[in-house]
Parts: structure tokens; sequence; C-alpha cells
């Protein structure tokens, strides 16, 4: 594939992670962008990393055992006492 | 209510409501339930102590997040772990470049139906493995959804270096995925490289 939106395959393809991270510079955000747009086989490669990056992103998010989310009120409780016994003007 | 016990009650459901974030990525980090929970406790604690530098109430996720992380960093650090000290890996491997087949009708993508049938124990077996540099930059950039800058601010390296790490860490981490499914005979092809179709 030529040059396409202004950058090669080989180039779009090399800037394309901090692309998907959000860490281009706003022209060549936009130059992959449109590269993207026109071309389907970077699109089609494109479109993978992002459904990648959203699995894993989604692995940051876990169930709450009761057991720890008690725990964790107790501890939040107890902030809330030793500020009570705090006088205001400190 | 006065001041202090309104701003109480904000951390006290602040923390709450972000508490599977605090333990999914505890978890991914610590690699066992118990350094976890301990791990998560230990970030709320100082997230109180430290919320006067908290500046924006919107910002609380990313804030708690990055404390938990850097505590995390911290406490390897004092154990006599470094895991800033990268090895080297030459590794540039594409799950997209095994999975596509450019010659297949256009409503058929294997890389998708890939994805697809990838469990997410799949996933965090595949982060498990890498080695702790790589593993970390993934999990903050990847998992956390941390920016380069933030992740190299916390391990103290150029951003330029968090650049190079991630790519390695992704390359192995698809790697890993792909010999997995390969294992699961989810797919049939040898882990084998193969001339890339993209181009």
């Amino acid at each position: 594939m030529g040059n396409l939106g202004g950058m090669t395959c080989e180039e779009a393809m090399r800037s394309l992670a901090a692309y998907l991270d959000n860490e281009l510079a706003a022209g060549a955000e936009q130059s992959v962008r449109q590269h993207l747009e026109l071309c389907r086989s970077c699109y089609s490669r494109a479109e993978f990393e992002r459904r990648l990056k959203f699995e894993l992103r989604k692995l940051g998010k876990d169930e709450v055992p009761v057991g720890f989310e008690q725990r964790v009120r107790h501890l939040l409780q107890s902030f809330t006492a030793s500020a009570d016994t705090v006088p205001k003007d400190h | 209510m006065n001041e202090r016990s309104d701003e109480c009650a904000w951390f006290q459901q602040a923390v709450l409501d972000v508490l599977p974030e605090l333990v999914g990525t505890a978890r991914r980090l610590a690699r066992n339930r118990e350094d976890a929970e301990d791990l998560v406790a230990e970030a709320i604690t100082r997230a109180w102590v430290n919320r006067a530098t908290l500046k924006e109430r919107e910002r609380f996720t990313g804030w708690i997040i990055r404390i938990l992380t850097n505590l995390f960093l911290s406490q390897r650090r004092s154990e006599g772990n470094h895991p800033h000290e990268a090895l080297e890996v030459d590794e540039d491997f594409s799950l997209y470049e095994r999975l596509h087949q450019p010659f297949l009708l256009w409503w058929s993508t294997p890389e998708q139906e890939f994805l697809d049938r990838l469990l997410r124990e799949d996933l965090i077996r595949a982060i498990e493995v890498l080695p702790e540099p790589f593993r970390m930059v993934v999990l903050m950039a990847d998992v956390e959804g941390q920016s380069y800058g933030e992740i190299a601010e916390s391990l103290c390296v150029p951003i330029g270096t968090v650049r190079s790490r991630l790519a390695r860490g992704r390359g192995l981490l698809q790697r890993a995925l792909w010999e997995h499914a390969c294992d699961a005979g989810l797919r049939s092809e040898s882990p084998e490289r193969r001339p890339s179709s993209h181009g």
C-alpha cells in the first residue's frame, strides 16, 4: 500500500502503539487517523490492537471479596474516628 | 455536616466506588490475593494521609491507583528487587500478523474470532509470565491506563525507555498468547515465525 493520508503503511504502523495510547502530538495523531480511514489493511490491524488493549484494561477490575470489603470499611471508619478527635483549628 | 466530616464521607464513598479497580490492579501487581489485599489497605491509608495532594476530585481513581502502584514498586525495591532493570530482549512478535489471513473474504476475521475465544485467565496468565520490567510497563499502560510520562516518573526511567519496554513487553505478551492458543488447540499452526503478510 502506498502513501495514504500523508503517510505510508510502515510509518503508520510505527506510530500505531503511541496513537492507541493517546501519546502522539496533534499533527501526528491526525496523520495516523487519516491513514487508518483510508487504508483497510492498517485499519484492521489497528482495530485488533485496540480490542486487545480493551480486553487488558478490563483486568484492572476484580470482584471485591465480602470479607475484604468489610476490612476496608473498618479501615475507613478508623480515619473518621481519628479525624473527629483532631481539633478544628489544627 | 461540617467540612471535615464532609471530607471523610466523600473519601469513604470514593474509595468504596473504586475498590474493584484497586483490588484488580493490586492482584495483577502482587500476583497473590493476600499480598494484594494488604497492598490495597496500605494504599488507602496513604491516600487518606496525603489527600491534600489531590487537586481535583474527578481524578481520584487515577491518583489512588498511582499511589498503589508506587507503593508496590517501593516495596519491591526495598526487598532488593529492581523492576526498572530491563532484560535485553529483542521482541517484535505480532499476534495480528500470525492470525490475519488477507485472502479470506471480508467478513471473515480470524483475528477477531481469536480475541472472542480468549479468556480473562489466558490474559492474566500471559501477563504473569512476563519478565518483571516488561510486566510492570504493560500493567501500568494497558491495565491501569497510565500515560508514558506517569510510568516514566514512577519507574525513574526516561520516556524512551518506557516506549521500548512497552513495545517489547507487548510483543512478549502476544507471543505468550499465541503459544498458549497453540497449546490449548485454539490454533493448529506452529508458533514458528512466518513472514509478515502485512504491507
